[in-house]
Order: structure tokens, then C-alpha cells, then sequence
């Protein structure tokens, strides 16, 4: 390496400096990373996602299932004509298989198969209401903390930590005990829901607080749009991807919870058709007739692994960052 | 660090005036007798209905009736339960079982998952790391109640290794299982919180750097890999103490140990509304007591948190 000293003046100017010190576009191999079809629809994230889901044997597997289960939930009727909580007959308790009684029966002689494919709507409606309500109630107060800041912040925030600091199986098992004589799918999403939201505004507040400062706002501010559009037209659909990948891992803990709070006595009376009941019900049979328990739980299980893993993929497809550690 | 310590504390007394409130105004704001609905189709004796009555000062209004309940909560009565025996004294006999049982769940799920977690991120994408994450999703995905009962099923049952029910005393043998089962879950979370640390702190400068000056693996692995690995795994002990709580509510349920969690889970099976709501708001309380240590042992560990 050469000390040239600063003060050198080359000994002779070039004649013509070149305009630029890039090869020309047509000489380098970037020419490939560079183009740019005209006419392709530009990527963004949802596209992105979607490519990457797309490839993922993972994601068609757990997508079938999870339609599979919407169907039996919409339509139990076509998988069983035994009707779940009618035609029981004590003669049948804790009887094995028969012809058209493909797992045996209960304790109370009703038909287990029935029983678990009736069982996943309750367990269904359970998780969407309640992913329905989170997210609402997330996006409303994450979505006005994050952006208004200030007081309105504290606040919001404030009353968030009231009821992310009360796990929200528990609060719901006070909440049920309270209305106990109006226990039905709905007031049981609602306890729920209610104590489960704080983590989705916690979630949203978070990304608003980032996107909020981005170039695209203060072009929308300098163009003179107000606050509130501001928020719903530009920053909110700029971070709503972080809330979309939790949903789908929420529902699975709804899920979760209505079966948790059925199992203890305090989530659906026990003329619903709800796994968590079944099960409850089936823990003293344990030794005599495992099926009556292992059927149900298999049900519950699968669903809520199958969200899980759908929700995770879905989790890593909308973030770029986990996507490039992969 | 005081000042840290000052301010976490005083950010925490909101939080406990909230929550107490939110879970005394939903019993007792609620429309209608609160104490009837408590007690949901049973009809209670009138003498317990007026002992309760003015245990919760219900002839007050209601935020006299807070008033005093909160007072009483810091003189330390914390009410009555459905047999007249003091909630203090039920908490002062139960609770040593529940913390031997948590104590024993806490090391299982933090030793093993770390471990667990450790080796996977070290292999990661070889057999045992794909296995250690199949396994672990499915222990997310199966609850408590069920991997209960699958344990009961086949160690108690099927191979005979351990007792489906604690014996009186809750003799520590027993607790072995039961105290798998409450650690599951939070295992399987623990494997994928080290498993994602320990991958992103192989790709670091600090760890090149220790490689570069010449350091075996014997070294890096456990100073530079782990050490800072571990400090997302101790945030999640703290929230993850609501799922023990939650989780041993259930299990004590299950296998019939006499411990805080099992009398909560009777309470709620037989419909003993107050008794239920004494126990979650303790439960609640210690929640929060246990966060805000975590909290302030957070910035103990981390230097960085202090200052902000």
C-alpha cells in the first residue's frame, strides 16, 4: 500500500472523468436483480406471506383439518345421524363399540362419536367470538393509545395492565361463578374475551408506535389529511399484520379456555354439547371405559394443534425477519 | 437501583387497586342479590347468607363495601369460606403443598427445557431438534387436563409406576408426577424461548469474538451462548407463574392434592361461589406479587433496564 501524501496533485487530470464509477447496467450479472417488470403486480407483505405459506406442506395439512372441523361443525348431521343427547339409554352405559356406534357409548349410555361431533361447533362458535372480541376491543384501545399518545395513552394503557394482570382463566371462573344461571356460548366468549384482549393492544400499540413516525404519515399529515384518517387509512393498515398472526394462536387458547372452564364446571351447562363436559364427565370412567375420555380429548386436541401450527406458520409468514433466520 | 425499585413498586399500586376493584365490582356491582347468584341453583343457609352479608358489608354502598374490603385485605382478612373457617387459615395449611409442588414443577420445566432448548439450538434443523419441536408443539396444544389423565392413564394406571391419587400429606413420591404434568406446558415453551435465543446468539459478534480469540466450544456454550440466552426464559417465568397458578388449579384437581389449587377447584366443582372469589383474588394478588419480583429481579439481571 502506498502513503500517498494528501497534498499530492495528480500529475495529469484524466481527460474526461467518467460520469459515473458503476459498470454499465448491461456488462453486470445485476442486470437479473435489478429489472423490473412493468406489469407485475408490485410485492408487499400479504403477497410475500402468501408465496411463503404456499410452499409449506405444513400449511396445506393443518388448512385441511381445519376445514374438515368447520365442516363437522356446520354440518354434524352428515358424519352421524345418532342424535347426541336424545335416545340414551341406561342399558348402554359404558357399553363398547356396536354397529353404528363406532366408539361405544357413555356413562349415561349416550353415543360417544356423536357426542364429540356435535361437541366441535360449541368449541368453534367459542373461538371465534372470542378472537372477534379481542381483536376489537384490541385494535380499539391499542390503535388510540399507540397513535393519540399523551394522556389518552397512560390511560388506555393503564386500564390494559388492570386486566392483563388478572390471568384471564381465572377472572373468567369469577365471572362465570357470578352468572352462573345465564352460562351460555355467548356470556362464556364474553368472560373470556373480556380479560383476554389487553395482549392484542399491547401487540398493535407496539407496531403503531413504530409505523407512526414513518416517512408516508408525514406526507400524509404535510397533505393536510386529519389525525383520525391519518390513522385509518395509512398506520393502521400498516400494522395490523402483527394482530392478524396472533389471532389464529388466540383462538386456539379460546379453544383452550372454553374446554378448561367446561372441564371445571363452571363454562357450559352440561345440555351443551361441549368437549370440555364430555371430559369432565368421563374422568371417573378413567379405568373402565377409556374411550369415553380419550375420544374427546382427541378431538379437542387435534383442533387446537392444528390452529397452533397453522398460527405459527402464519406468525413467521408475515414476519420478514423470522422468515430470513429460516 | 433504589430509584428503579421505587418506581416499579409504585407502578404496581395501580395496578393492584385495578384489579382488586375490577373483581370486586364484577361480583358485587352485578344487578340483583350478588350473594344469591354466588350460590347460583343452591339455596344457602340464611345464617352463612347473613354472616356473609356483613363479612362484605352489603347494606353499605358500594364503594364503602370496597372501602372496607380493601382494608380488610391489608390487615389480612381475607375473608370467610363456605364452612366458616378463615381463608388465612385454609391459605396457611394448603399452601406449603402447592409451593413444595410448584418448587418441583418450576425446576423440571426450567432444567429440562433449558436443556432441551439448548441442545436444539445447537443442532438446530438435525433429527433432535425436529423432534424437540414437534414435541413441544404438541404439549402447547394438549390441555393440562388431558396430559393429566394421559399420565394417570399410563403411569398409573398402565404401567403402574406411580399413585393416580396423593396420598394424606401429600408425600413428595406422589408429587412427581403431578409435578410433570404442571410443568409441562411451560417446558415446552421454555425448549422454544432457549432454542430461538440460542440460535440468534450463535450468529453475534460476541460470540465470533470468542471463537476468534481462541476459546473452545467447552467455554462459549455455557458463558457466551447461554448466559445471554437465558434472559428472555427468566421474563417468562414471571407471566408464566398465572399458568401455574391456572395449572395447578387443575392438576391438584385431578390427582387430589390437598393444596391451594385443590380447594379453589372444589370450590368452583361444588358451586361455592365467595369461597371461589376469595381464592382468585389471593391467587390474583400473588400473581402480581410474583411479577413484580420478577420484575425487579429482571433489572438486577440486566443493567440496561435499570436506566430507562
Amino acid at each position: 500500500m502506498s502513503n500517498t501524501p494528501i497534498d499530492t496533485v495528480p500529475e495529469k487530470i484524466p481527460e474526461r472523468s467518467p460520469d459515473h464509477f458503476v459498470a454499465a447496467l448491461d456488462d453486470t450479472p445485476l442486470v437479473d436483480v435489478d429489472s423490473v417488470t412493468v406489469g407485475e403486480k408490485p410485492s408487499n407483505l400479504w403477497i410475500d406471506a402468501w408465496r411463503d405459506l404456499r410452499r409449506r406442506p405444513t400449511f396445506w395439512i393443518s388448512l385441511v383439518v381445519i376445514l374438515f372441523i368447520a365442516v363437522v361443525a356446520i354440518f354434524p348431521t352428515l358424519f352421524t345421524q345418532v342424535l347426541p343427547d336424545q335416545n340414551c339409554s341406561l342399558d348402554n352405559s359404558n357399553a363398547g363399540p356396536a354397529a353404528g356406534h363406532p366408539f361405544g357409548f357413555t356413562k349415561q349410555g349416550c353415543d360417544i362419536f356423536s357426542r364429540t361431533v356435535h361437541g366441535a361447533s360449541t368449541s368453534l362458535s367459542v373461538g371465534f367470538i372470542v378472537i372477534l372480541l379481542t381483536t376489537v376491543l384490541g385494535i380499539l384501545f391499542g390503535a388510540f393509545a399507540g397513535f393519540y399518545g399523551g394522556w389518552l395513552d397512560s390511560l388506555l394503557s393503564r386500564i390494559g395492565d388492570i386486566f392483563f394482570s388478572i390471568p384471564y382463566i381465572l377472572a373468567a371462573i369469577v365471572v362465570m361463578s357470578v352468572l352462573f344461571a345465564y352460562r351460555n356460548v355467548f356470556v362464556l366468549s364474553l368472560a373470556i374475551g373480556i380479560f383476554a384482549w389487553p395482549s392484542t393492544a399491547r401487540v398493535l400499540r407496539a407496531e403503531i408506535l413504530r409505523v407512526k413516525n414513518s416517512d408516508f404519515v408525514m406526507a400524509a399529515t404535510a397533505v393536510g389529511l386529519t389525525r383520525f384518517r391519518i390513522l385509518m387509512r395509512h398506520v393502521l393498515p400498516n400494522s395490523i399484520a402483527p394482530v392478524i398472526a396472533i389471532t389464529t394462536i388466540s383462538l386456539a387458547g379460546a379453544i383452550v379456555a372454553e374446554a378448561s372452564l367446561s372441564f371445571l364446571g363452571v363454562g357450559l351447562p352440561p345440555t351443551f354439547m361441549s368437549w370440555g363436559n364430555d371430559i369432565s364427565q368421563a374422568q371417573s370412567d378413567l379405568r373402565t371405559n377409556p374411550q369415553t375420555l380419550i375420544i374427546p380429548s382427541l378431538a379437542l386436541s387435534i383442533t387446537v394443534f392444528a390452529f397452533i401450527i397453522i398460527g405459527e406458520l402464519i406468525r413467521d409468514a408475515l414476519d420478514p425477519k423470522a422468515r430470513a433466520q429460516r | 437501583m433504589p430509584r428503579y425499585i421505587l418506581g416499579r413498586v409504585l407502578q404496581a399500586i395501580p395496578v393492584f387497586l385495578g384489579t382488586t376493584f375490577l373483581i370486586y365490582f364484577m361480583v358485587f356491582a352485578m344487578p340483583g342479590d350478588p350473594l344469591l347468584a354466588l350460590f347460583g341453583d343452591k339455596t344457602p343457609n340464611p345464617a352463612l347468607l347473613a354472616q356473609l352479608r356483613a363479612q362484605y358489608h352489603l347494606d353499605q354502598p358500594f364503594l364503602v363495601q370496597y372501602w372496607y374490603y380493601m382494608t380488610g385485605i391489608f390487615q389480612g382478612n381475607l375473608g370467610v369460606s363456605f364452612s366458616g373457617e378463615p381463608v388465612t387459615a385454609i391459605l396457611a395449611r394448603t399452601f406449603p403443598v402447592t409451593a413444595r409442588l410448584a418448587i418441583m414443577a418450576l425446576v423440571i420445566q426450567s432444567v429440562a427445557g433449558i436443556a432441551v432448548g439448548l441442545v436444539s439450538g445447537l443442532r438446530k434443523g438435525k433429527l433432535f431438534d425436529a423432534s424437540a419441536l414437534v414435541v413441544s408443539l404438541i404439549l402447547i396444544s394438549v390441555p393440562i387436563f388431558v396430559i393429566a389423565f394421559v399420565a394417570q392413564f399410563v403411569f398409573g394406571i398402565q404401567l403402574g409406576w406411580a399413585r393416580t391419587t396423593v396420598g394424606s400429606g401429600a408425600p413428595t413420591q406422589d408429587l412427581i408426577l403431578p409435578a410433570f404434568v404442571l410443568a409441562s406446558v411451560s417446558f415446552a415453551v421454555i425448549v422454544r424461548l432457549t432454542r430461538s435465543s440460542v440460535i440468534e446468539a450463535q450468529s453475534t459478534d460476541y460470540v465470533r469474538t470468542a471463537y476468534s480469540k481462541g476459546l473452545g466450544r467447552n467455554r462459549v456454550i455455557p458463558v457466551h451462548i447461554l448466559r445471554n440466552s437465558l434472559i428472555p426464559v427468566v421474563t417468562y417465568l414471571g407471566t408464566d407463574f398465572g399458568v401455574l397458578l391456572v395449572g395447578a388449579t387443575i392438576t391438584e384437581g385431578i390427582f387430589n392434592i390437598p393444596g391451594v389449587g385443590n380447594t379453589l377447584y372444589k370450590a368452583i366443582v361444588l358451586g361455592q361461589g365467595p369461597t371461589v372469589v376469595s381464592f382468585v383474588t389471593v391467587m390474583v394478588l400473588l400473581y402480581l406479587v410474583v411479577n413484580l419480583l420478577v420484575d425487579l429481579l429482571y433489572g438486577l439481571l440486566d443493567p440496561r433496564i435499570r436506566y430507562v
